[in-house]
């Protein structure tokens, strides 16, 4: 099928960038939306072109570095999928598509499509961690876990830290992002041990980066590829309240 | 006290800051459409309920002094959530320097996307109503201590009542949202309740502008006069 691409070209970071128009003449229904970028990149590196710079690499769904706004929305049309498991069947012959990086102030472009997602690594330094006693591994089933905790703990587990959170919020806010990590060890047993000092430290570092705040639009949660509830948003809310309520002094 | 400063540098804090001020103002708008239906029951009962607030607390406190930390107490609301809101839009403003070139939101509803304006047209209204009913200034034939006779000859100006309208379907929108949205920004999302939550700000949006809406129709369809 034949299908026209608006794409966002900028050289680096300095760039003003701007979009640029392709005709794809031969696209095949079965290619994957990577796949048929690729082909669109061997197209301009025959032509003596700069093909065009997009993140990915497990190419099935779990990694979190695809993903563009397709369109408008976070990796594209459909609920619940990554951009590389977004397949060309879903589009028709004739079809004009817009394909641009995550907006963000906190996400840099770093080249094209390429986005600097460095912010989340740093939330996720300010306490995305448990601390455990050294040695041997401990047995298993040693510590009890209510399978709904255990379950609601690997429900916000599923992240995959892509940012189409931040991308698709019309704030630029990364609440979905931090509460998924802030919830994801602070339901667990193991995890209570810096719940309090995590969801301060997570929040914070959220804060110092260039991240919106929250306005319950509910975008996020629609855009995740995993479907991560904004459930986690409210406990994340709820338990930093409490942390500042129940020692108002800590600072560390 | 110096945390609590520090806490509010947070926007979550601002967040928490605009449900627990938004919930106090709620609690206003239903008070004062309910004390306003006593319209229907005519002048007298009217004028009394008017003066009734007036002698709110008596003996304890004194003429006026209920109605007076009253008033401070939701002039304090409406800037703390003014001001919440005017920094977090600011932030949001500045975490998206470049625009989309195309946009499709999925979720946002009318009501979340108008919160702003919809916020500012009701600011406006508040104050065109401060001026019109309780200062009197605007009010062509204002008479003091006659609240009946203000509502009913102010509201027979069809452009006035159109205002009213127009400001109450705002406050509908902003209620929607905002009444729903407080139990997110503070956190109370049990399953027990949590499907509840969409239905009370739905109950509580339409309750509050069909009450309010009532007035200005039923003064100038002449069933209050």
């Amino acid at each position: 099928m034949k299908l026209t691409l608006n794409v966002w070209r900028q050289d680096g970071p300095g760039d003003s960038g701007r979009m640029v128009r392709y005709e794809m003449p031969d696209v095949n229904p079965d290619m994957s939306f990577l796949e048929m970028l690729d082909l669109l990149n061997e197209g301009l590196i025959e032509k003596g072109e700069e093909p065009v710079s997009f993140d990915h690499d497990c190419r099935e769904g779990i990694c979190g570095a695809c993903g563009v706004m397709i369109d408008g929305r976070a990796h594209g049309p459909l609920p619940g999928t990554t951009t590389c498991q977004l397949h060309m069947r879903h589009y028709k012959d004739g079809d004009e598509l817009t394909i641009e990086p995550w907006r963000s102030a906190a996400f840099p472009v770093v080249k094209d499509l390429v986005v600097d997602r460095a912010a989340f690594d740093r939330i996720i330094e300010a306490g995305g961690y448990v601390s455990v006693n050294t040695g041997s591994a401990p047995d298993a089933n040693l510590t009890p876990v209510p399978k709904d905790v255990a379950d609601n703990a690997f429900d916000a587990a599923t992240c995959i830290g892509c940012g189409a959170c931040v991308a698709q919020c019309p704030n630029g806010a990364a609440q979905l992002f931090t509460s998924a990590k802030v919830s994801h060890l602070g339901l667990l047993p193991q995890g209570q041990t810096e719940r309090w000092r995590r969801v301060r430290h997570m929040v914070a570092t959220m804060e110092d980066e260039a991240f919106g705040s929250c306005t319950n639009f509910t975008e996020c949660e629609a855009a995740c590829p995993k479907g991560i509830s904004i459930d986690f948003i409210a406990q994340m809310n709820r338990d930093f309240v409490r942390a500042r309520f129940r020692d108002p002094e800590a600072d560390d | 006290m110096a945390w609590l400063v520090d806490f509010y540098r947070s926007p979550l804090a601002k967040k928490a800051v605009m449900a627990v001020t938004g919930v106090m103002l709620f609690g206003f708008v239903i008070g004062h459409m309910a004390g306003n239906a006593k319209m229907y029951l005519g002048a007298e009962v009217f004028n009394h309920y008017a003066e009734g607030l007036r002698t709110l607390g008596a003996p304890l406190l004194g003429h006026g002094q209920a109605l007076w930390i009253a008033r401070i107490g939701l002039l304090g609301a409406v800037l703390l959530h003014i001001w919440s809101a005017w920094q977090l839009t600011l932030l949001n403003r500045r975490a998206r320097p470049t625009a989309y070139v195309r946009r499709d939101l999925i979720n946002a509803t009318y009501a979340s996307r108008t919160m702003r304006w919809g916020g500012v047209i009701i600011l406006l209204f508040v104050v065109y109503h401060l001026l019109h009913l309780t200062f009197g200034s605007v009010h062509p034939s204002f008479e003091q201590g006659n609240p009946y006779h203000n509502v009913v000859s102010g509201l027979q100006n069809p452009w006035v009542s159109a205002f009213y309208i127009v400001a109450n379907l705002a406050l509908a929108f902003h209620l929607y949202h905002g009444l729903w949205s407080m139990f997110q920004s503070l956190g109370w999302n049990h399953p027990s309740y949590k499907s509840a939550r969409r239905i009370f700000a739905s109950v509580f949006a339409v309750l509050v502008a069909a009450g309010n809406i009532s007035f200005p129709l039923a003064v100038l369809a002449g069933i209050v006069k």
